[in-house]
């Protein structure tokens, strides 16, 4: 892993909109306000944008649409679409083109009107299994997503011995936090009871274990360090980013307890000359509460198989010793069909000290990690204040 | 099927395969490990040459999963990873038992059913 791009580049400015339900609003007026919002945060304009990323779950295309709506004429553009992971992913190419000279300030954007959509999930799925067959999974008709993650949650049980209550806790960890944040979905009082006498959606997971479906726009604005610290805002140093990818299918997955997290972890943590024991707050995509103990293994917050336990300790719900998803999460905040911005946006959140009630304090370091697909793509982000130069 | 002359890719020649109720996998020439899905190359060693062979139709369930469906459509079913024994693993269904009777570590046999792959649970011995 190429150390030398390690702090090179800062999240300088970021912005969610429409969070939760935006009826009324399409995917592209849920990116474009979000964008605009982030690229003010950054004390710049639209006509400074000289770099795009960005990635939709529909549209192959997308970058062209968004192109032309915002009115930029980027001279670096990153359409990769490896699902919710995809706007973590597109960091360290920007870093690149950013240190190449290719662009001075690069702009990442999602938007989703997926909770209120009209052309909706159904239809979706419906016109999935023509764009991408999954022809040797979909005879079978297993509920994706949730079904894939059920298959990783039944073998996690029967090698670890990891129940359905300690998957609760994930879920009702992530409410806590929720509880503390104005901008969260869903935030009234969750029990482990009420996730497990939740109806059951694809065995061992419930409704509850399952993220929100809801709308929502979200970007941020990367520069390069040297310019960040002529910004208004207090610069998010990038100090690494690993991707990885083993599988696109769950039946593909070489071990289902092991996910290329473990892979993305390593490279991100070797570019940023730091383990674990250095993060000071964790934000992963939750789409399932297997997802949280999965990363967690896999990034080495616990050891593999002990997730169960970690999570249901307490340690990461508010007060524990390892603070993770401090918005809420996919599973109680906002998810609207990929989370990976929202999980950056949250951790610049944290680091700048915009966080009111769920701020934490002391932080300097913080981990970004995304998934994509049914555990397939993988992607890892620490981001950290100056003093972590 | 992987001449290249042939006039079909390794997915329809599968498929065709299945009509007629036979089950295939693959076989690499070169690390001779076994593939499943069928591929054009051997995603072990990027060999060319693949032979499509007859599984034993013996397998291990894997991992396992619940379908809640309203009864209305048919009710909830099982889909499961099984492990075959010739090192490969594939999504299917295991039948003639109730959803939650399937658990991991169970012995399943193969069979054709309407073009596609299913499994029985194997009767204990
Ligand atoms: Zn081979």
């Amino acid at each position: 892993m190429d150390k030398s791009m390690r702090g090179k580049a800062a999240i300088v400015g970021a912005a969610t909109f429409g969070c939760g339900e935006a009826p009324g609003f399409t995917d592209m007026e849920l990116l474009a306000r979000a964008a605009r919002m982030a690229v003010e945060d950054a004390g710049l304009t639209m006509a400074d944008i000289d770099g795009l990323c960005t990635a939709s779950a529909s549209a192959t295309m997308w970058a062209m649409p968004v192109i032309e709506y915002l009115g930029i004429r980027p001279t670096y553009v990153d359409g990769t679409m490896i699902g919710g992971s995809s706007f973590i992913a597109h960091l360290l190419p920007a870093m690149r083109a950013l240190e190449a000279g290719q662009c001075s300030a690069v702009l990442v954007c999602y938007g989703s009107a997926q909770r209120s959509a009209k052309f909706g999930r159904r239809e979706i799925v419906a016109s999935r299994r023509f764009l991408d067959p999954q022809p040797y999974e979909m005879p079978y008709q297993p509920m994706l997503p949730p079904s894939a993650y059920a298959l990783a949650a039944s073998r996690h049980m029967y090698e670890f011995g990891t129940t359905r209550e300690q998957l609760a806790h994930v879920a009702v960890a992530a409410r806590a936090w929720a509880a503390k944040n104005p901008e969260a979905f869903v935030r009234d009082p969750l029990s482990v009871d009420d996730v497990l006498s939740a109806r059951m959606i694809s065995d061992p997971l419930s409704v509850r274990d399952c993220c929100l479906v809801t709308d929502g726009g979200g970007a941020y604005v990367l520069v390069s360090a040297e310019r960040a610290r002529d910004m208004p805002n207090k610069p998010v140093y990038v100090l690494g980013n690993g991707t990885a990818i083993y599988n696109r299918q769950i039946s593909c997955m070489p071990e289902l307890t092991t996910t290329a997290a473990f892979t993305s972890g390593q490279q991100a943590y070797a570019m940023a000359g730091m383990g674990p024991d250095q993060v000071d707050v964790v934000q992963l995509y939750d789409a399932f509460t297997i997802n949280t103990i999965l990363f967690l293994e896999d990034l080495g917050f616990c050891k593999k198989g002990e997730g169960g336990p970690f999570v249901a300790s307490g340690a990461i719900a508010p007060g524990g010793d390892l603070p993770v998803n401090t918005n809420g999460g996919g599973l109680s905040c906002v998810h609207p069909g990929m989370y990976g911005i929202f999980a950056t946006i949250e951790a610049v959140r944290q680091l700048r000290g915009d966080c009111g009630e769920r701020q934490l304090g002391g932080l300097e370091t913080a981990l970004v990690h995304g998934n994509g697909g049914t555990l397939s793509s993988q992607s890892t982000a620490i981001l950290g204040l100056e003093s972590t130069l | 099927m992987n001449d290249i002359s042939a006039p079909m890719g390794v997915q329809e020649a599968f498929d065709q395969a299945l009509k007629q109720g036979r089950f295939l996998v693959q076989q690499c020439d070169g690390c001779h490990r076994h593939v499943y899905f069928p591929r054009e190359l051997c995603p072990h060693c990027g060999h060319g040459s693949l032979q499509a062979v007859e599984p034993c139709g013996r397998g291990t369930v894997h991992a396992v999963t619940t379908v809640r469906r309203k009864p209305a459509d048919g009710g909830d079913f099982n889909v499961s990873l099984i492990d075959l024994e010739e090192g490969v693993r594939m999504m299917s269904r295991v039948e003639g038992v109730t959803p939650d009777q399937v658990v991991i570590g169970m012995k399943v046999t193969a069979r054709v059913a309407d073009g596609i792959v299913l499994f029985d649970a194997v009767e204990a011995q």
